[in-house]
Order: C-alpha cells, then sequence, then structure tokens
C-alpha cells in the first residue's frame, strides 16, 4: 500500500505537520478529528472498560502516559472526514465539503478498497452505450429506408465497439490475459456476462459496418459478387447488432452496481435507466451529427427519450440515496453530472428547435454526445468517491444496524451484536 | 443440482454448494483480539511462507502500525488503536484476559495532554513513573482476509481465477488471474488489492498448501498468544462463544464477535474476529452485506431498462412523420 518512495517520506510530512499545527492534535494518527466528536457514542456501556485497567501498567508501561489527550476530548475519537484523507490511492481530486456527521474509522483511512478500474473504464461506459445507440439507430434507418441514419450508426457502432475493446483490454492488470474472461460464463458476474454481450454484439456490428462498402464496390467481377451479397448479410447482421444492443447499453449499470462501491451499489435501480437514456442520446447525436434533417426524425425523437431517462436516472441518484447522493453532488464528480445536464438539456432543445437547420442539428448531436461522456465519467468518478471515504461506509451501515437494533427492542447497547 | 434457495445470501455450507463431494469440514480462523500483543509475528509468517513481497518501508505517523491496512502485498494486518478510557466506569476492574485485578490508588485522569511517543529509547511514559500515568487502552488486532461464505469476490470474478477450496476458503489462482479488478470493488471488507507492478489480484489463502497437508497457516503457527486460533469452523464458533461468556463475566462487557453469525450480510465469515470495540474503530465495515445478493434484482432493472431502450427506439421510428 505504501507507494515506493523515500524512506520515511510519510514520517517527514507528518512531522512537518505535527510542526505546523503545534498541537498535540497532531500527535495520534486520527487526530484529523475534532473535540467536538464523539458525544454520540459516548454511552456508558462502551466506557465501561475505564482507564484503570492495570495492563495500563503491566503489559504496555508506556501507554498510560500519552491517555491524557482525553483530557481535551470526550472519550472516542470521531473522525470528520475535513477534506484530506490517508486514503492509499490519495489524490483523486474529489475535495469533499460535506455537512459535519460523526462517525469512527481507523484513523480516518476507507474501509473499502477503492476501484483500480482508471478512466479508460469510464471511456468504456460511453463507448459502449456509443455503440449501442448507434447500433438501434442503424437497425431503424435500416427497417424504414433511411440510409444516412443506418450508414451513420454502423460506422459508428464499429468504431465504438473497437475503441471499447481497447479501453477494457487495456484497463487489465494483465492484458495480454484477456481471452481468460472467455473461460467461464457466470450470470454472477456481470462483467463475464458482459464479455459474452460484447462476443455476440462485436462481430455482428463489425459485418454490418464492413457491408456499407458494398455501395464503393464496382458492379463486375468478384468484387461485384461481393458488393450484391454485402447488402443482405449486412441487414442480418445489422439486426443482430440491434438485439444486443440493449443488453449492451444496460448491463454496465449492473457491473457497477454489483460492487462493494456504496454510491454505485444503493444507485442499482437507478444506474441501467441512467446508462440506457445516455445510449440512446449518444446515439441519437449520431444520427443528428449524420443525417440530412429530412432523415433526422427519429434520431430526435430518440433524443428526447434518451434525455428524459437519463435525467430522470441522474436526478433519482442525485437525491434518493441521502448520504450516498452526496458523492454525485460534490466536488468533480459534481461538476460532471452538472455540465452533462446542461448539455443535455441544450442538446435536446436545439434538437428539437433547429429541425430545419443542418448547423442546429450537428450542434445539438455534438452536445448530446458530451453530455453522455459527463455522465458517465461523474457517474463512476461519484462512485470511487464514495469508496475513498470511510463515511460512506460506515455511517449506512451504522444507521442499518442501529435501526434493525431498535426494531428488534433491544437497548441501544453496543456491547452485543444484534444478530445474535 | 438445483442451486441452493441461499445461493446468493443467507446461512449456507459454501464447500458442498460449489459442488464438493464429502467435503472436510470448513476451515477457518478466530482470531481473538483480546490476546493480541501486537507482535506482527503473523504478518511476517504470512510474507515468509507465501513469499509476499515487501510492502515498502515507511512510517505512517498514525500508531505502531505502519502497515496500515490489508493489501496484496500484506495479507495479515496488525491494527493498533489507541484509545483514552476515563476512569471510574468500573466496579470490577479486570485486564484484557479477564481475570481480576487490585487496583492502586486513584489515579489522575486528566494529567493534560502528553506526547505517545514514536519509539524511543524507552517507552513512553515510563520516565513519568505510575502516578503520572492516565487512562489508555491500546487495542490490537491482526486482521485477515474473512473468507465470506457468500464471497463477493468470487461470485463477481469473471475469469473463475478466484475459487471455492473443498475446506470453505477462497482462493485467487494466480495463474489464471488478468487483473481485471472486479474482486476489488466487490469486496466489502477492502480486503483483495491489485499488486501493482504485478497487475494481478492477491489476497489471504488461508495457506491453502499447507491445509491441504495437514498444517496449520503461518500466521496462526506463529502467533505467540494464540490470538490467531485455526480450525474447523464450528468448533471455532463454539470456542468463541464460550471466550465471550467469559469475558462478561469477568466484567468485559464490550466483548463481542464480529463475523461468527451466519445469518449476518455475507452468511458469516470464515475468519471470524472477538473485538473489544465497535467494528468500525478497527477499520471493519460495522454491517457488511454482500454485494450479488441484490443481483437478481438488478438484472430484473437492467432488463426493464433494456426493454425501455428497445421500446423507445422503435416508437422514434414509428411515430411521427418526419
Amino acid at each position: 500500500m505504501t507507494p515506493p518512495g523515500p524512506v520515511g517520506d510519510r514520517f517527514r510530512r507528518f512531522r512537518e505537520r505535527l510542526a505546523a499545527e503545534g498541537s498535540h492534535q497532531a500527535r495520534v494518527g486520527d487526530d484529523r478529528t475534532s473535540a467536538a466528536g464523539g458525544a454520540e457514542t459516548a454511552s456508558g456501556a462502551e466506557l465501561a472498560h475505564g482507564g484503570d485497567r492495570p495492563n495500563d501498567r503491566d503489559t504496555a508501561s508506556g501507554n498510560g502516559a500519552a491517555g491524557s489527550r482525553r483530557g481535551d476530548r470526550p472519550a472516542r475519537r470521531t473522525t470528520e472526514a475535513s477534506g484530506r484523507r490517508r486514503g492509499r490511492r490519495g489524490g483523486g481530486g474529489e475535495e469533499l465539503r460535506v455537512p459535519e456527521a460523526e462517525f469512527t474509522s481507523y484513523y480516518g483511512r476507507p474501509v473499502l478498497k477503492a476501484p483500480v478500474w482508471k478512466w479508460d473504464i469510464a471511456a468504456y461506459l460511453f463507448t459502449g452505450g456509443l455503440a449501442a445507440g448507434s447500433s438501434l439507430l442503424a437497425a431503424g434507418g435500416q427497417l424504414t429506408g433511411r440510409p444516412a441514419l443506418r450508414r451513420a450508426g454502423r460506422v459508428t457502432a464499429l468504431a465504438a465497439v473497437s475503441a471499447s475493446a481497447v479501453f477494457l483490454v487495456k484497463d487489465l492488470g494483465r492484458p495480454a490475459r484477456f481471452h481468460h474472461m472467455l473461460r467461464v460464463a457466470k450470470p454472477t458476474s456481470p462483467m463475464s456476462m458482459g464479455t459474452w454481450i460484447l462476443t455476440a454484439y462485436g462481430p455482428a456490428a463489425g459485418v454490418a459496418a464492413i457491408a456499407e462498402a458494398a455501395g464503393v464496390l464496382p458492379r463486375h467481377g468478384l468484387l461485384g459478387l461481393a458488393g450484391r451479397v454485402l447488402p443482405p448479410i449486412g441487414h442480418a447482421a445489422g439486426l443482430v447488432a440491434a438485439g444486443t444492443a440493449p443488453a449492451l447499453a444496460t448491463y454496465t449499470g449492473v457491473l457497477l452496481a454489483d460492487t462493494a462501491v456504496p454510491s454505485w451499489h444503493e444507485a442499482y435501480p437507478e444506474l441501467p435507466v441512467i446508462f440506457a437514456g445516455s445510449a440512446l442520446a449518444s446515439g441519437a447525436g449520431v444520427g443528428l451529427l449524420a443525417a440530412p434533417p429530412a432523415q433526422a426524425g427519429p434520431a430526435r425523437r430518440m433524443a428526447v427519450a434518451g434525455a428524459a431517462l437519463e435525467l430522470y436516472g441522474a436526478h433519482r441518484v442525485e437525491t434518493r440515496l441521502g448520504l450516498l447522493s452526496e458523492p454525485y453532488r460534490l466536488g468533480r464528480p459534481g461538476r460532471l453530472l452538472r455540465a452533462g445536464r446542461l448539455l443535455t438539456a441544450g442538446g435536446v432543445a436545439g434538437a428539437l428547435l433547429g429541425r430545419r437547420s443542418r448547423v442546429v442539428g450537428a450542434l445539438s448531436g455534438t452536445a448530446l454526445l458530451a453530455a453522455s461522456v459527463l455522465t458517465r465519467f461523474g457517474i463512476f468518478y461519484g462512485g470511487v468517491a464514495s469508496a475513498r471515504d470511510p463515511r460512506y461506509t460506515v455511517v449506512p451501515q451504522r444507521e442499518r444496524l442501529e435501526a434493525r437494533r431498535s426494531s428488534m427492542d433491544l437497548p441501544p447497547n453496543r456491547a452485543a451484536p444484534p444478530t445474535v | 443440482m438445483l442451486p441452493d434457495p441461499n445461493s446468493l445470501y443467507g446461512p449456507l455450507d459454501p464447500a458442498p454448494e460449489a459442488g464438493y463431494e464429502n467435503a472436510p469440514p470448513r476451515m477457518g480462523f478466530f482470531t481473538d483480539t483480546s490476546v493480541c500483543i501486537g507482535c506482527k509475528a503473523c504478518e511476517v509468517a504470512c510474507k515468509e511462507w507465501n513469499g509476499v513481497p515487501e510492502s515498502g518501508l515507511d512510517l505512517l505517523g498514525m500508531s505502531y502500525d505502519n502497515t496500515g491496512a490489508l493489501t496484496a502485498n500484506s495479507w495479515r494486518h496488525v491494527a493498533f488503536i489507541e484509545q483514552p478510557r476515563p476512569a471510574g466506569h468500573r466496579a470490577s476492574p479486570a485486564d484484557v484476559l479477564g481475570a481480576p485485578v487490585d487496583v492502586g490508588p486513584d489515579r489522575p485522569v486528566d494529567a493534560g495532554p502528553q506526547f505517545l511517543g514514536m519509539p524511543g529509547a524507552q517507552p513512553p511514559g515510563r520516565g513519568s513513573g505510575a502516578e503520572g500515568r492516565t487512562d489508555f487502552r491500546w487495542l490490537m488486532m491482526s486482521d485477515v482476509c474473512k473468507h465470506c461464505t457468500h464471497a463477493a469476490c468470487l461470485d463477481v470474478c469473471p475469469t473463475g481465477s478466484l475459487f471455492r477450496t473443498e475446506f470453505g476458503t477462497v482462493v485467487v489462482q494466480e495463474d489464471i488471474c488478468n487483473g481485471c479488478g472486479y474482486c476489488i470493488s466487490a469486496c466489502p471488507y477492502g480486503v483483495i488489492d491489485q499488486r501493482k507492478d504485478d497487475g494481478r489480484a492477491w489476497k489471504c489463502t488461508l495457506c491453502y498448501d499447507r491445509l491441504g497437508a495437514g498444517m496449520m497457516p503461518a500466521c496462526a503457527q506463529a502467533c505467540p498468544t494464540e490470538s490467531i486460533q485455526y480450525g474447523p469452523l464450528d468448533e471455532l464458533r463454539e470456542r468463541a462463544a464460550a471466550r465471550v461468556g467469559t469475558l462478561h463475566d469477568r466484567g468485559v462487557p464490550e466483548a463481542r464477535l464480529y463475523g461468527h453469525d451466519p445469518n449476518d450480510g455475507v452468511g458469516g465469515d470464515g475468519a471470524f474476529f472477538l473485538l473489544l470495540d465497535e467494528p468500525e474503530v478497527y477499520g471493519l465495515p460495522p454491517d457488511p452485506v454482500v454485494t450479488t445478493r441484490d443481483l437478481p434484482k438488478m438484472w430484473k432493472r437492467a432488463g426493464l431498462a433494456a426493454l425501455a431502450m428497445a421500446a423507445a427506439t422503435v416508437a422514434a421510428f414509428v411515430g411521427g412523420s418526419s
């Protein structure tokens, strides 16, 4: 957990901090706590283990000397994660300024390991959704005779699914072993399910895109034969891709929710909705960018539907989860999600109002695509922030425990676990 | 064979559930923190036996714990918690072992702030004499992978690298793991971790190789106070309940078990603990729940969202005139 570096680097920083703060507060590691802490927990039962235990004297002869720091605070340390934490993956940029909630932790260290997924997984959330939305757009264009939508959708889908594969493999700790994903098929592992969804979707999307080359092939000879065979193959492949696209767009919600990351897990009802909406909106964005206004009607309606799902879902996760909504409102994730919301609204408005203008349509499409990127990154980093701060792990679990205890009519004595 | 209705949540015997026939009894750890002396022999023995690389040499500047947390390179972690405890809350004082003791004349409670001290020439407080000492307790706990009944890491692993052994423990196969990192986000205890220079996920194996040879895991073997006890889980649970009873009788009411209950959020831990304070004080989650408990509901929501998506696309193309 300690990054390789000069010996005693942290200790040096600790000493500097000690000197800077100039008080005993910094002498014990957990003391980014405030003296206000602890009141909530100072029940008599816990304190029963009074300091008059002689083992203070016998086994740890020195300890007694330190006990006196109690003098300035009640019995229990309470970490108020006042921003800086000693997260092992420190940095990250989440500066959380939140109302003070009192809880206890081990020197303010995170309980959970923050996801080791880097930005490329957030990028994959976007490209996977973009591929799915584009394939749906292409299938619609294919079935309703809108070649501009079909062509743009198919080509974008192939590009996006290829980028997805690159992001996913690149993020592995051992990229050369990516094919180990194909050893098993496990419904309990959304990542395994996603692997198989991608395995079905990717080739279909690829074939559909390649079939678009039929238009530029010569009429005669072997290539001419290919030119006649490709469109029906592309037709079938496009339908297969569109059939698996909704699964591709929504399984990622389960992928994030099926973790111990508090703000992802508790958002499990909304994440697939947000991602479905975001995928639709980004697919619609492709349609608005590529198609002339005469063919872009379905893309506009897809944009409205996608934006509605995305905005509804994002609003729910930002408000429904209590403390666990906080990471989605604060810091960088909050800024990303707010910007995403503005761009979504702007993109939809532009698509609806500027329906005769190619330029406005293209701008709207770009706004929708950018909004999708921002939303995905916001959701991703919101979860990461919730795993880095022990508050989001401890406080909801403690509340759950207390609620269960009170429903079982047990005394608030914490000496006994509630489920015994 | 039909999957057990409790295969995602609830009490379960994991080895038969994983398909083992005539599995040996489930083995585990009972870590009794009331007798831990913080010697870190378990950390060292684990590294020695399992060939775990060094964790990097540094002082964290927070306590005598410079390991910090369970990581890919620390499969045992001894936590040190320094706690002030006001005097006068006990009618009959007892030491951590639960033996009643004689208490001398009242010692001052508020002697003003004092530096606990980093390791020095002599133990902190020795120079001040017995009168100058104040009330303070030091909790130590050797933390380890919990080898959950419902192990989220195992359930979400997309390669089958993590598997359930015949002893009911959870082990990573390093030749399979491709470092996807899913297990790391899934673990409700923050145990399993990625080794930076290696990319794969690593954690305690409960010394699977030693178990197979009928030996005790290295950490339990090395523990000088039997704070780490290894054995069949049923036996350990009985022993732990008796120990808690003893401590309660002797006036340590805050002693409680953690992770022993098959009805808890993870179906009970294969490695459970006797704690002397709330779990979060030790850096443990107070009420962990395996994330896969909600997985059926998650898939259902995803299915609904997928249907909504398909329906929206159909509506977008058939509705309207342009």
